[in-house]
This record gives structure tokens, sequence and C-alpha cells, in this order.
């Protein structure tokens, strides 16, 4: 068995996992299922990112994403106890023909994005922790990083202000 | 002699015989783990323990690996069947898969090729822990939330509220070993240690030990972070509905992340598989007796100290040790950049 064909046999089921996952995201109606479903995607998606070369942003997209980020919505849903979402009493055919449209829409861009793509989307491409870090630090992204950390710093201070009533 | 097939054929098949001789040690020691523990904390409170089964009762761990085999799988009324089945595996798989960075020695040189006594030397073997660790958690919320009880559910949101409560001292723990190190390869930070055994992180890096210690045992869920299955108030918190090789399983996954975590202390902390008096070489088996410490460690632990109540928790964690690891990590750093002036 070949690199390339082991490569690809892992990409497509990475792939397949992020697709089904995204499909069990919006495709059924119980949030809690949806939230562990989309715990599937990003996973997934970090295992395609660790493919392309880069295990950095893929560890990361787990510790942010999978991690912290779903721990919190789970958290949420199940200290509200949500229950599976009901169907509304009568769903207006507008809606459905409206949505019908704009997916058969979508449907045509990315066909018409994936018959016209010549090359892959991403080659040749490898990210150590160390290059991501003097690619951060360079003069080019040095002030959009900074600039970052205070906006982060600000939504932290304001998230304590807003949920201690007094300081 | 040299080893047959193509390079790539070799390299598949001696990352397999890694993974399969790996599980199998981690497997021998997990059952092991169940005897030992319960004798140790028996002897540290003036009792025998198991001793009926075989000779000293070693063969107790057989003995409960049948009885569980054998017992009634039961599924709750109304628990969400999926999940609840779902849950135990993705404990173990999360515990298991942590292992494929943690290196255990050198390298050895079989038919004229270096193998490396690692599954997986990843460049960003530290993350990687920190994320299977953050994916470890869903298993106990999935477990608490399948089983449909009041109880489970109260333990394993306990439980989430924890361990990423103290992922981040945890974190921040590491981060001056990365500084020092300059490289999140834990095999580069292990090599940092070489020499004496004041090079050890656990002696230059006194403050982030003592954090790391912390929050590892927490990170575990060990006595006296044990609040998700605090029986005194919770039955037994998230695995209270489960019964037979699915207790066993969600067992099994806090054993083995019990192991993993003394055996990332060992190489993150006290130097790996170097000895650290001179004159003796390096080996894999000062590895073992490391990992091995660690384990008596949270056994002692368990025997010693009672239980924290749920507020003294997080507050220790949030206002205690996430300072206490920041502040060693700007003093850290001062003295790194002091050095190198």
């Amino acid at each position: 068995m070949s690199l390339a064909l082991f490569h690809a046999i892992i990409f497509y089921v990475f792939g397949g996992f992020a697709l089904g996952g995204a499909i069990v995201v919006v495709g059924q109606r119980n949030p809690t299922y949806s939230a562990f479903a989309l715990i599937v995607t990003l996973v997934s998606l970090a295992g395609v990112f660790g493919l392309l070369g880069s295990p950095f942003i893929a560890v990361l997209q787990i510790v942010v994403y999978a991690g912290a980020i779903m721990v919190l919505f789970l958290f949420v849903l199940m200290l509200l106890a949500v229950k599976r979402e009901e169907r509304p009493e009568r769903e207006s055919p507008v809606f459905k023909l409206v949505a019908l449209a704009l997916g058969a829409l979508l449907a045509g861009e990315v066909g018409a994005v994936l018959v016209r793509a010549e090359r892959p989307a991403v080659g040749g491409f490898s990210a150590s922790a160390t290059q991501v870090a003097q690619l951060l630090f360079s003069p080019q992204y040095l002030y959009v990083f900074e600039a970052t950390s205070i906006l982060i710093l600000a939504a932290l201070v304001g998230a304590v202000a807003l949920a201690k009533k007094d300081l | 002699m040299s080893l047959p097939g193509t390079p790539i054929q070799q390299e598949v098949a001696i990352s397999a015989i890694k993974v399969v001789v790996l599980f199998g040690i981690l497997m021998s020691v997990f059952s092991g783990m169940t005897y030992v523990e319960r004798r140790l904390l028996a002897f540290m409170q003036f009792r025998l323990g198991p001793n009926r089964t075989g000779p000293f009762g070693l063969l107790q761990p057989v003995a409960d690996g049948i009885k569980l085999f054998f017992k009634e799988e039961v599924t709750p009324e109304g628990a969400n069947r999926w999940l609840f089945v779902a849950a135990p595996a993705l404990s173990v798989v999360t515990a298991f898969l942590a292992v494929a960075v943690v290196p255990y020695g050198g390298t050895v040189t079989i038919g004229g090729r270096p193998i490396l006594l690692q599954i997986s030397d990843l460049d960003v073997g530290i993350l990687f822990l920190f994320a299977v660790s953050s994916l470890g958690v869903y298993g106990i919320v999935m477990a608490g939330w399948a089983a449909n009880n009041k109880y489970t559910l109260i333990g394993g949101l306990r439980s989430s509220a924890q361990m990423f409560s103290y992922e981040l001292a945890l974190g921040l723990s590491f981060v001056t070993l990365i500084m020092v190190a300059g490289s999140f390869r834990i095999r580069d930070i292990v090599d940092s240690q070489a020499g004496l055994f004041w090079h050890w992180n656990a002696v230059r890096q006194l403050p982030a030990f003592l954090v790391f210690l912390v929050a590892s045992t927490a990170e575990v869920n060990r006595t006296p972070f044990d609040l998700p299955e605090a029986e005194t108030e919770l039955v037994a918190g998230f695995h209270t509905e489960y019964s037979s090789m699915r207790f066993a399983l969600l067992q099994m996954a806090e054993y083995i992340n019990m192991i993993t975590a003394s055996a990332v202390a060992a190489n993150l902390f006290l130097g790996g598989w170097h000895f650290g008096l001179p004159g003796v070489p390096d080996s894999p088996l000062w590895f073992v007796g490391k990992t091995l410490a660690f384990l008596f460690f949270f056994i002692w632990l368990r025997g010693t100290v009672p239980r924290f109540r749920y507020d003294q928790l997080m507050h220790f964690g949030w206002k205690v040790l996430v300072p206490l690891a920041t502040l060693w990590i700007f003093l850290a750093a001062a003295l790194i950049v002091w050095r190198h002036a």
C-alpha cells in the first residue's frame, strides 16, 4: 500500500465523519445530540488539519473548539435540561419554498466551485508551532495579534462584570 | 542482520508492535493496580484487604474480571440508549489515546535500525496530551446525562466543571517547562533535565511541580478531588447506573488516566529515563520506577486526606492555583531573560 493511498483513505474517513456530523447537527431536533455531533465534526476537521501537515493547528482545534467551547455548550444544555425541539403546529409552505430555493442555490455554487477547481485547496503546507509563532510575532501580524488579545481581555472583564452584581 | 520489508512496511510494523505491547502493559498495570490499591489502602487503615483469592489474594483482579464479565448488563428505563453505550467507550478511547505521545526511553537499535521508545514523537506532544484530556471530559458528561438520573447528572456536571477548572492550572504549570526547554515536544523537555537530579524540573521548578501535582490529581478525579463520585451525596456519581462490563470500562478509563498522569509527571518533572546521578546510564527502567512512585503517591493520598467540599474545590482551583501558576510564569520568564542577558 502506497503512502498516497493511505493518506487518501484517512482523508475520506475524516471527511466523511466531518460531513456526517455536520448533517446530524442540523438534521435532528435534540439539541444535546446536535452538540455531540458538532464535537465529532470538529475533531474530524482536526484530523484533516493534521493530515495537511499541521499538527499544531489540529491540536489547537481540539483544545479550543472541541474541548473548551463545546464543554460550555453542553454544560448550558444540561443545566437547562433542554428538551427535544417540537415542530411548529403549522409550517408555512412559503418557508419551505424559500429554503428549497436557497439550498439549491448554495448547492449550485458549491458544485460550480468543485467543477472548476483545478488544484487541491491546500498542498505542500506545513506549520509547526515555531513557524506559527514566528508568523504571529512577525511585524506583519504583531499588532493585529496584540489587538486581539486586548479584545479577549476586554471580553473577559466584561463577562466578570456582568456575572458579578457587587464587585 | 537487517529487518525484512520496505521502509514503510517496517515503519507500520514497528508502530503496530509498539501499540500492541503498550496496550498489553497498560492493561496488566491496570488490573495490578486494582489489587495493589485495595491492599495498600487496607494496610494504611489497619485492615488486610483482599487476601483470599490465590496466594496473598493476587488472583483478586482475575476474580473481579470474571465476576464483572458475567454480571447482567442493565440499561435504565428512560436512559438514552446510544449515548449510554457510547460513553464508556469514549472514556476508554481517550484514556488510551493520551499514551501515544508519552516517551518511555531513548532509542534502541534493532537490526541496524534505530527505534524510538515512543509511539509518536509529536512536535506538539504536550498540547496533544491536553487536547485528549479535554476530550476525556465528554465521556463523563455523556455518561452522566444519558443515564437520565439526577445523581448521575449532578456527578457529570460537577466533574466537567472540576476538570475544566483544573485544566487551566495544569496548562499554566506546563508553560514554564516549555519556556525552559524551548519546545512542546515531550522528549525535548525530558532531555532538558538530563544530568544531575537538581536539573529535574521538580527541583528547578518546584512551584510549577506543586501546582501540577494538585491539578493532575483533580484531572484524574482522585481523592481529595473525587467529588464526581462522592458516595455520601451522589451514590456513585456519573457511573451510578452502570453495571457489568460498561462499569468495568469506566473504571479502566480512570485507572489508565491515572497511569498516564503518573507517566507524564515522571517525564516532565522527574527527568524520565535519566537517573539523575553521575555514572548511571539512562534506562527505561528509571522511567518505570518513577511512574510507579507516582502511582503509589496517588494511593497514599487517597489513604490520607479527606475529600474537599465543592465550593472549597472551586475556590482553591481558581483563586489559589491559577494565580500561583501565573505568578510563577512571570518569575520564571524574568529569570530566563536575566540568565540570557
